[in-house]
């Protein structure tokens, strides 16, 4: 086993080499070949299939081979599909349209790393539509690293429309308070007094010399509040403090694994609207006319959602071929 | 005569020269400075815009203490103003003084659609009188070009003060009398000698059966009590739990591992599992090894634990505590290791993965059912018994709630939302 | 009186924390903050105790040459580069004009953490995909009825939740299609289950808190 291990190993290297050095350009299959590829994959589950029912079941390396290559395969095509907006996120978009000019909107960047591929298309988008729509952005993080993902996801605003890097400035259109320890604590402190948490922002300019920043003492003056979250302290803190007791409208975007936790606080009114997932940041880059990477990655979780579908169903028959033999 | 004329007759070229000069400077600045700014002077050409774009007050303006608080904050709601409707409202400002006859000072402003403001620096045991102003205004680039205000009445004078209690919290207050309360009744009654019925939860019934499997193969047991600190209830309840299982192993002689995320935790938990070796008798088989800290990064932990399940290949994989994403990580490694698994977590978002993961799963309230359930004790039978008491409680005002609801009387919803 | 203080010491505190919730007067309003931050510096000391016990342990095994030694070497040298880069960065950056962070960008601590620490995070939460396709594939079977349910609403939220699901299902009338199927699983059976386990797990939370405070629940301290 260890020899094969070593071949797979020094087979994918290889593979990255040619992908990374050899070819130039991104490949981009056209729309007939993409066709073609997907028929042939369908051809692989129909072999599959087959051995199933002939009772050779497949191991869980080729199950991780086909879901590799059904993520990483819709990065090479030309695909587009309507993606659905669902009522949740209509809710954010809706909330967000409402807001005039001038509005002051809260951003709460509360993930880290690891959760940047599913959260940070989204934040693009919202700074985005922010920057877009002239709302003035108060940026903070209850996660260490919440801060500079905020940052990053402005970068990436700006280098997707460099217009938007001539008009907006940092301390009047958006300023970055940086991270506070504290999870609840913070925003339970935050209610009565901002300066209290933040006396200074990221670049360690102080409070009072920010502009964005005069007439804002607390959540009173603020219009709206947008949760990025990841785990804890996340949405259900900002909900139990923020919405509860001061009475801050509060929008979320979470992972997909968290969203059903916060379903319950959605269907109570507590939370405005929902983004869930890399489907609910695909809506939201659909409602907002901006397409970015949750548009093209919701192509690569299509893929594998329904690779995973056809494996439980094959599954399934395997199992009933199984129990039928043994009767 | 013919001088007068000429007199006559430069005095109105002169005239009409400098008039001529005057309006093209006049275009000329006009043009430099943008087509839609008036021409006339600032002042001059905005007194009638003020005038004309001056909004209504709001109405119903009510101001009072905060109520439920430490004192140093004042409410001040109110309905939008009339004009609101017709776009001449963009903000609304608060406005303060300590007397009736001012001056008034700015304590806050809101956007248009919001209609209470919460006066934060309001010092405890001064009367303050407030103003609340419709702001009607235009800007360019940040500055205005012009604003107009419409003050309301003055109402105060109003003092913030700090309350005992905080009577928005009187239904939970409410609910945690009841619920402690029978818990103690039914701790006190198992105290006396009175048996209480549990039903079996198939996780826990398994914990022996896991240990002997782990004796019998002659591996490992792992035991991973999550990756949160002491301070939360799941990590107390697990190590709980741990106390029971190392006792199980310790008197089975096997060898138990106990890698943790968090300091605190590797603390609590070498002294759980040293003592469970000593009161066997065995105090000699406990390595300090055996607990030892990984690292506090999830993924790092993750990544550690999937190491240590592929190359020591434990017999028994434990999973009790408050976990987050790793958690199908290191379910799916342990079962690809062919390692028996009993889970347990109060996070509902990770319970979908342990289900299909494991072999046995603890659901929320089980999980601090369990040290109960595994000591067998009368006092945290009893409790567990409170606890179930409570939950029907809260059922039976549920069905109420929704009866209510459906009959239009709002009673139960505004009891438990305020 | 080794269990005795510290028992003391959970009931003052837990019953403070309790009576702060309720009552907002001073003193007890700053109970929270105060038990807060001790708790903060409390555990941020104490993780020089989880750090030295890793740098032994690692080390008694790389000296034993135990099992698996190797991996040993490689947290020691992970640990002495990230704390090398982190402290010379932090002393660089006090005395530079203008003075940094070792955390900002442009340092070598920060080029650590973007080029290896967020890839290697990246991979180990990329790993869920594959992990979560392994565990459909085993799990979802249609046992019994609730299995069948189970893999019914994966069936309809995992495909409702892309764009397939509406492809598949185009020819359907709008409310039929599977997002919408999705929609109502996740708004209403979902919901409902979530209520559910967190009215439980509250139940179960103040029921072990109580029995902390109170003193019953005493093996958190070491064995009886």
């Amino acid at each position: 086993m260890k020899r094969n291990e070593v071949i797979t190993v020094g087979l994918l290297v290889f593979l990255v080499f040619i992908l990374k050095f050899i070819i130039p350009k991104p490949v981009q299959l056209s729309y007939t070949v993409s066709m073609i590829t997907i028929i042939l994959l369908g051809l692989v589950f129909v072999y599959i299939l087959i051995r199933t029912l002939q009772g050779r079941l497949i191991g869980r390396r080729v199950v991780f081979l086909l879901v590799g290559i059904s993520l990483s395969l819709p990065f090479f095509m030309k695909l587009t599909l309507n993606i659905p907006v669902s009522p949740e996120v209509r809710s954010v978009y809706d909330a967000l349209q409402k807001l005039p000019p001038g509005s002051k909107v809260l951003a709460s960047f509360d993930y880290d790393p690891p959760s940047a591929p599913e959260l940070q298309p989204m934040a693009v988008a919202f700074m985005k539509y922010a920057f877009d729509h002239g709302l003035k952005v108060i940026i903070m993080g209850l996660w260490p690293q919440g801060p500079q993902q905020a940052d990053q996801a402005i970068q990436s605003a700006f280098k997707a429309e460099p217009s938007l890097k001539k008009k907006i400035k940092y301390g009047r259109d958006y300023v970055n308070l940086g991270f506070q320890a504290g999870n609840e604590f913070v925003i339970l402190r935050m209610g009565e007094s901002f300066k209290a948490m933040f006396p200074s922002d990221l670049n360690n300019t102080p409070y009072d010399s920010i502009p964005l920043l005069n007439n804002v003492s607390n959540f009173s003056n603020l219009d709206f509040c947008m949760n990025f979250s990841a785990g804890k302290p996340g949405t259900a803190e900002w909900v139990q403090i923020a919405v509860d007791r001061f009475k801050l409208p509060v929008a979320a975007g979470n992972t997909a694994v968290q969203a059903p936790m916060v379903y319950p606080y959605l269907n109570s009114h507590q939370l405005v609207g929902l983004l869930g997932g890399m489907s609910g940041g695909a809506a939201f880059e659909k409602l907002t006319k901006k397409p970015g990477k949750a548009t093209t990655y919701i192509l690569s979780q299509s893929f594998a959602h329904t690779v995973i579908v056809i494996f439980i169903i094959i599954g399934n028959i395997a199992y009933f071929s199984r129990k039928k033999e043994n009767k | 005569m013919k001088f007068n004329n000429l007199f006559r007759f430069s005095v109105l070229f002169r005239f009409l020269l400098i008039s001529s000069l005057l309006i093209l400077l006049l275009l000329i600045s006009s043009s430099v400075f943008g087509q839609d700014k008036p021409v006339v002077s600032d002042t001059l050409n905005y007194d009638s815009i003020i005038t004309a774009s001056k909004p209504l007050p709001p109405v119903d303006i009510q101001v009072k203490d905060e109520p439920g608080d430490a004192g140093g904050a004042i409410n001040i709601s109110w309905k939008p103003s009339p004009d609101e409707k017709n776009g001449k409202v963009k903000e609304y400002l608060i406005l303060r003084s300590k007397s009736k006859s001012g001056p008034f000072k700015e304590a806050g402003n809101t956007t248009v659609g919001v209609t209470s403001y919460t006066d934060n620096k309001a010092d405890i045991g001064v009367g303050f009188y407030y103003k609340v102003a419709s702001l009607n205004f235009d800007k360019e680039n940040g500055n205005y070009l012009w604003k107009s205000m419409g003050e309301s009445e003055i109402y105060g004078p109003v003092k913030s003060t700090a309350q005992w209690f905080n009577v928005k919290r009187l239904n939970i207050f409410i609910g945690i009398i009841i619920l402690c309360a029978a818990i103690i009744y039914f701790i006190f009654a198992a105290k006396s000698g009175k048996s209480f019925y549990i039903r079996k939860i198939a996780g826990i019934e398994e914990v022996e059966n896991a240990v002997g499997r782990a004796t019998e193969m002659g591996r490992a047991i792992y035991y991973i009590p999550g990756i949160n600190d002491m301070d939360d209830v799941q990590t107390l309840a697990s190590m709980t739990i741990l106390g029971r299982v190392a006792t199980f192993a310790a008197e089975n002689d096997t060898r138990i591992d106990v890698p943790v995320s968090r300091s605190l935790v590797m603390v609590t938990a070498k002294e759980m599992v040293r003592e469970a070796y000593s009161k066997v008798g065995r105090p000699d088989s406990f390595h300090e090894d055996q607990v030892r800290y990984i690292t506090d990064d999830q993924f790092g932990y993750a990544a550690a634990i999937d190491g240590l399940f592929v190359r020591e290949k434990p017999a028994t994989i434990f999973m009790i505590g408050a976990f987050f994403a790793e958690s199908l990580i290191i379910a799916e490694t342990g079962n690809s290791i062919g390692a028996i698994q009993i889970a347990g977590t109060a996070m509902p978002a990770q319970l979908p993965f342990f289900v299909a993961a494991c072999d046995y799963t603890l659901i929320g309230e089980e999980l601090f059912a369990a040290s109960a359930y595994l000591s067998r004790e009368p006092k945290l039978l009893g409790s567990l018994k409170g606890q179930d008491f409570g939950k029907a409680v809260f059922l039976i005002a549920i069905i109420i709630g929704v009866i209510l609801e459906s009959f239009g009387i709002p009673f139960s919803k505004y009891f438990m939302a305020h | 009186m080794k269990r005795e203080i510290p028992v003391a010491i959970t009931f003052i505190v837990g019953t403070a924390y309790l009576i702060a919730y309720f009552i907002p007067h001073k003193p007890f309003n700053y109970f929270e903050n105060w038990f807060n931050d001790w708790f903060a510096v409390i555990a941020a000391f104490a993780i020089w105790l989880g750090v030295l016990n890793l740098i032994k342990i690692s080390t008694i095994k790389i000296f034993q040459k135990k099992p698996d030694w190797p991996y040993s070497v490689l947290i020691i040298i992970s640990f002495v580069i990230i704390v090398f880069f982190g402290f010379y960065e932090g002393y660089k950056g006090l005395y530079a004009h203008p003075s940094y962070s070792f955390r900002d960008p442009g340092t070598s601590f920060d080029w650590l953490y973007v080029n290896v620490y967020t890839p290697l995070s990246a991979t180990m939460f990329a790993l869920l995909a594959f992990f979560v396709a392994s565990a459909s594939y085993r799990a979802f079977r249609a046992r019994n009825f609730e299995a069948t349910l189970l893999l019914l609403a994966a069936f309809f939220v995992m495909l409702g939740r892309v764009p397939v699901g509406d492809i598949l299902t185009s020819w359907l009338p709008h409310q039929y299609q599977l997002s919408q199927w999705a929609n109502w699983i996740m708004n209403v059976p979902n919901t409902a289950g979530q209520r559910a386990i967190m009215i439980g797990i509250a139940l179960g939370l103040v029921s072990t808190s109580l029995r902390i405070i109170l003193g019953l629940e005493r093996s958190y301290l070491g064995n009886d």
